[in-house]
């Protein structure tokens, strides 16, 4: 499809700006001004609308196609929640208005969404406070890293390194290196679990912390997770609960009775907030007591009298790590989800999003390698190996689940399975659907036999073909340039 | 309501093929000794009594002030077919396009995205979008660090405080070495900045139109830093860009800003949009997603996410940040927004922003208890010094209905009688006026 800068005709306007009602003022300086115009699209209203809307309709979404990403829990987004951030009360709402003189008063309902979620995701996860600032789940860890580092300052230590599983996301390293760690990796053992032997070698009083996924990206749990978190305590190391895969434990265990001190939950995976092509998400984190002290500023915090407020006193805070109280918007969604399953819905998610993971893998263990020989929890990890000797690739397969309208799992991740495939269904998806989606597996498993070319050409009824990424990384071209 | 779809017998059907008689039985691996203490959560409600209630907390916010507070986070106008396109669950419901090939209305949409910024900054390359400005900025310096290997930054007070005190927070167990220059007579110090300036120094961070609203053309300060070899980072205004000259004009290395006057609404806060955009040398040194135009095996035009090798979930603890999730979303908005105003429409809209600031600049400057702080030039965003303390003026302009502006007592120290104040296109003459004429009451009273 042409770029809407190729659709540009000079002299076409799609909007029509309110007429001026104050005199003309001086022109901004020369000095200060730009030399030519940017080279903006020049396209109708309708232009604009056709442009993105058959935009749209060359991508797979939730609301249309089946999308089991593994690790991304891509459940159904309740269309009402879209109706609730649109309210003009929460909608048209400046974030500055509760730090005025007498502000507080006029923002009430939005600080009682906030405060109210605290205290539900407390609830679910047994957790002493949260913050609601963190702008997406690798920023939440990034926070619950300085957080810990905060901690560990406190006590009058540094402390060198952080220790995170081989099968970890990439973001967990990531996170703990750029806030100043140095990364220690414990590989996986033959369960599937961080390998204790070897955990306990590599965990000593330099130890800052552990990050964890529990369940880990092998869909597992981990049942020493105590003996884990009591041995980080023994060293005087905190414990980070990567909190990705929280939508198979709801109402099962909770990170805090478990001894976890820092969790991050990402509202857009467990909590049904729309992941919007990559974000916006929301990352909130929960700490235990003795993190409490230096969570970010500021926090919602209510008066004797039942008023809310915000609270920027604390000289042990880490300070601000984003501009307000969050992605509000994203905040609110997640809210209105919780209020809308309470309890009993909360429990029955995580339930059924295990009980389809692990439908899937006794449906499939026939036809493709398990990574593990057990069962699965929110989601299950394969191994294209058998079909590598007719040199077919994960990467083919889920090509060619494209062609027949299904999003591919995660592929490739975890690292420490070959040529990994990782299908989280969720619990919205119904029988019907993963029995569709179990059929063509096992079609794309025979057909690795007796065609395998139908995979390695997938997909063809797509746009465009397989898209050369070398030639993108080499010659770069990231932008429309005029000619 | 769990929008679970699974009847009784399906549930059955599929405990059989497990070759189990219970869901619990999943469960085993989590022994009793680790199931919750308690799960306290409340029963659930229907979707109707949830709405009904939001629209009651809802109306506990103040949102029928007219606004005049900016502060870095405008009241813009968005025009309906934003909200229109951004309403498709084809766009909202999908998730990072890994898989091009079903993903190019996404991968399209953000190289569009991408040209817009370079478009509007001068620079050669953006990125596919950060958090928001504050966390952009912070990026911004890291990558600073990383380009040039030195560890010094100087960071000029007109910067906003929100994201000066952002970058101390991710910093502060770094070795970075952070010098805060003043704010002279509205603008950069240059004194300051050039007395500091050395062969350590990784960038020099300034701000355009700064915190106060002041415009300013930071080619020198930009030549001298280059001349240390360091780089320049400079935070933008977007949609002041219509008119200003540009971070490319100026020679920036790396821009950054916060994109909601893009047609984000300001929500409360969020979600907003991280705005990062860089000269042709430094792409790879970017952080977060960047898309990409290549060619499929028919020689067709399609767009790939590029330079992966940078990213968290390829190069993990050796990746130049940890980003995943952005802020895709906003970012499609601002791709919309400018496509709808297009190139002259920006232009206008930028000079209405301009007029209309202008003219409330005069008309304030004109009542008595009122000073215009006029010693540079201003976009849509101007400093008044009152002659009473902003808190209290500003407390009481919210009993008269007016969002009065943003009280710099609470960010700078000795500046408690002034007062920031912007105004959008969305400020009417008669709102403006009436503004001015309730602001001299409270003054004068």
């Amino acid at each position: 499809m042409r770029l809407i800068y190729e659709k540009s005709v000079k002299g076409r306007r799609g909007f029509k700006l309110p007429q001026s009602d104050v005199a003309k003022q001086q022109e901004m300086p020369a000095q200060y001004s730009r030399k030519c115009k940017a080279n903006l699209p020049e396209v109708s209203e309708l232009d604009v609308v056709r442009h993105f809307t058959n935009l749209s309709r060359m991508n797979f979404s939730v609301d249309s196609n089946f999308y089991p990403l593994g690790s991304c829990t891509m459940k159904y987004n309740p269309k009402f929640t879209e109706k609730v951030v649109n309210i003009a009360g929460f909608l048209e709402l400046h974030p500055l208005i509760p730090q005025l003189l007498g502000g507080g008063r006029l923002t009430q309902g939005a600080l009682e969404i906030i405060y109210n979620t605290e205290k539900l995701l407390c609830e679910i996860t047994g957790m002493e406070a949260f913050t609601m600032q963190p702008l997406a789940g690798a920023h939440g860890e990034l926070t619950g890293v300085m957080l810990i580092a905060a901690y560990h300052k406190s006590k009058g230590a540094r402390r060198k390194h952080i220790i995170v599983p081989d099968s970890s996301h990439g973001t967990n390293p990531a996170s703990a290196a750029i806030a100043g760690y140095d990364v220690i990796v414990v590989k996986t053992d033959k369960d599937g679990c961080m390998d204790i032997k070897e955990f306990k070698q590599k965990l000593n009083e330099d130890t800052a912390a552990v990050m964890l996924t529990c369940p880990n990206t092998l869909g597992l749990f981990n049942s020493k997770i105590k003996e884990i978190t009591d041995l980080a305590h023994d060293v005087g190391a905190l414990v980070y609960y990567d909190g990705a895969n929280l939508n198979a434990i709801m109402g099962k265990c909770r990170p805090g009775d478990i001894g976890f001190d820092v969790v991050h939950l990402n509202l857009h995976k467990t909590f049904a907030t729309p992941h919007g092509g990559g974000g916006p998400g929301a990352g909130p984190v929960g700490v235990s007591k003795s993190v409490v002290e230096f969570l970010p500023v500021s926090r919602v915090m209510k008066r004797p009298g039942g008023a809310l407020y915000l609270n920027y006193n604390n000289k042990e805070s880490i300070g601000y790590i984003a501009p307000f109280y969050g992605n509000f918007a994203v905040i609110l969604k997640a809210y209105v989800y919780m209020l809308v399953l309470g309890k009993e819905g909360l429990i029955r998610a995580s339930e059924y999003a295990v009980l389809n993971a692990n439908y899937i893998l006794s449906r499939l263990k026939d036809y493709y390698k398990p990574a593990f020989n057990k069962g699965c929890m929110h989601e299950c990890v394969f191994s294209a190996s058998r079909q590598l000797k007719n040199g077919i690739h994960a990467l083919d397969i889920a090509k060619y689940l494209i062609d027949k309208g299904v999003h591919p799992p995660t592929i490739y991740f975890p690292l420490i399975v070959k040529e990994a495939m990782m299908i989280e269904p969720t619990e919205t998806e119904s029988k019907e659907t993963i029995d569709g989606f179990i059929e063509i597996m096992i079609e794309a498993a025979k057909l690795a036999e007796s065609d395998p070319k139908k995979l390695t050409t997938a997909p063809q009824t797509m746009p465009v073909k397989r898209l050369d990424e070398t030639k993108a990384a080499r010659d770069l071209n990231l932008r429309w340039k005029s000619v | 309501m769990t929008y679970i779809p699974h009847t009784k017998e399906e549930t059955k059907e599929m405990l059989d093929a497990i070759g189990i008689s219970s869901i619990g039985e999943l469960f085993k691996d989590i022994s009793p000794n680790l199931r919750p203490k308690s799960f306290d959560i409340p029963k659930g409600k229907s979707e109707f009594e949830v709405i009904e209630h939001m629209n009651e907390l809802a109306s506990k916010n103040a949102t029928y002030l007219t606004n005049f507070i900016g502060a870095g986070f405008y009241d813009h106008y968005i025009p309906a077919a934003v909200d229109a396109i951004i309403g498709r669950p084809e766009f909202y419901t999908a998730y990072t396009p890994y898989q091009s090939e079903s993903s190019q209305g996404w991968l399209q949409s953000i190289y569009e995205y991408q040209s817009a910024i370079c478009e509007l900054t001068g620079l050669d390359y953006a990125n596919a979008s950060l958090y928001d400005g504050g966390t952009a900025l912070y990026e911004a310096a890291m990558m600073a660090i990383r380009v040039t290997g030195r560890n010094k930054i100087i960071m000029d007070s007109g910067v906003s405080l929100i994201y000066r005190t952002m970058l101390y927070t991710y910093t502060s167990n770094l070795n970075i070495e952070f010098i805060e220059t003043p704010v002279v007579h509205g603008q950069s110090s240059r004194d300051e900045i050039y007395k500091h300036l050395d062969e350590k120094t990784a960038a020099v961070i300034v701000q355009n139109p700064n915190f106060f609203g002041a415009i300013d053309d930071h080619s020198d300060v930009i030549e001298k830093a280059h001349s240390f070899g360091a780089l320049a980072i400079m935070s933008i205004y977007p949609l002041s860009l219509g008119v200003l000259k540009t971070p490319g004009e100026m020679g920036v290395d790396i821009a950054t800003g916060e994109g909601q006057s893009l047609g984000i609404p300001l929500s409360f806060g969020g979600p907003y949009l991280g705005i990062m955009a860089c000269k042709k040398d430094y792409v790879r040194k970017m952080p977060g997603r960047i898309v990409g135009a290549t060619t499929d095996k028919d020689g067709k035009r399609g767009f790939v996410l590029t330079l992966q090798a940078r990213e968290q979930h390829i190069r993990r603890e050796r990746a130049t940040s940890n980003i995943c999730s952005n802020e895709a979303l906003c970012a499609l908005r601002a791709s919309i927004y400018v496509s709808l105003l297009g190139k002259e429409g920006i232009v206008e809209l930028s000079k209405l922003n301009h007029d209309k600031s202008e003219f409330a600049k005069n008309i304030l400057g004109k009542i008595s208890g009122v000073e215009v702080k006029r010693s540079s030039p201003t976009f849509n965003e101007f400093t008044l010094v009152l002659n009473k303390n902003a808190d209290v003026v500003v407390q009481k302009m919210i009993d008269k209905g007016f969002a009065a502006g943003f009280p710099l007592g609470r960010f700078y120290k000795g500046m408690n009688n002034y007062l920031l104040v912007a105004v959008t296109e969305k400020r009417t003459k008669e709102e403006i006026e009436k503004f001015a004429e309730t602001l001299e009451k409270i003054l004068c009273g």
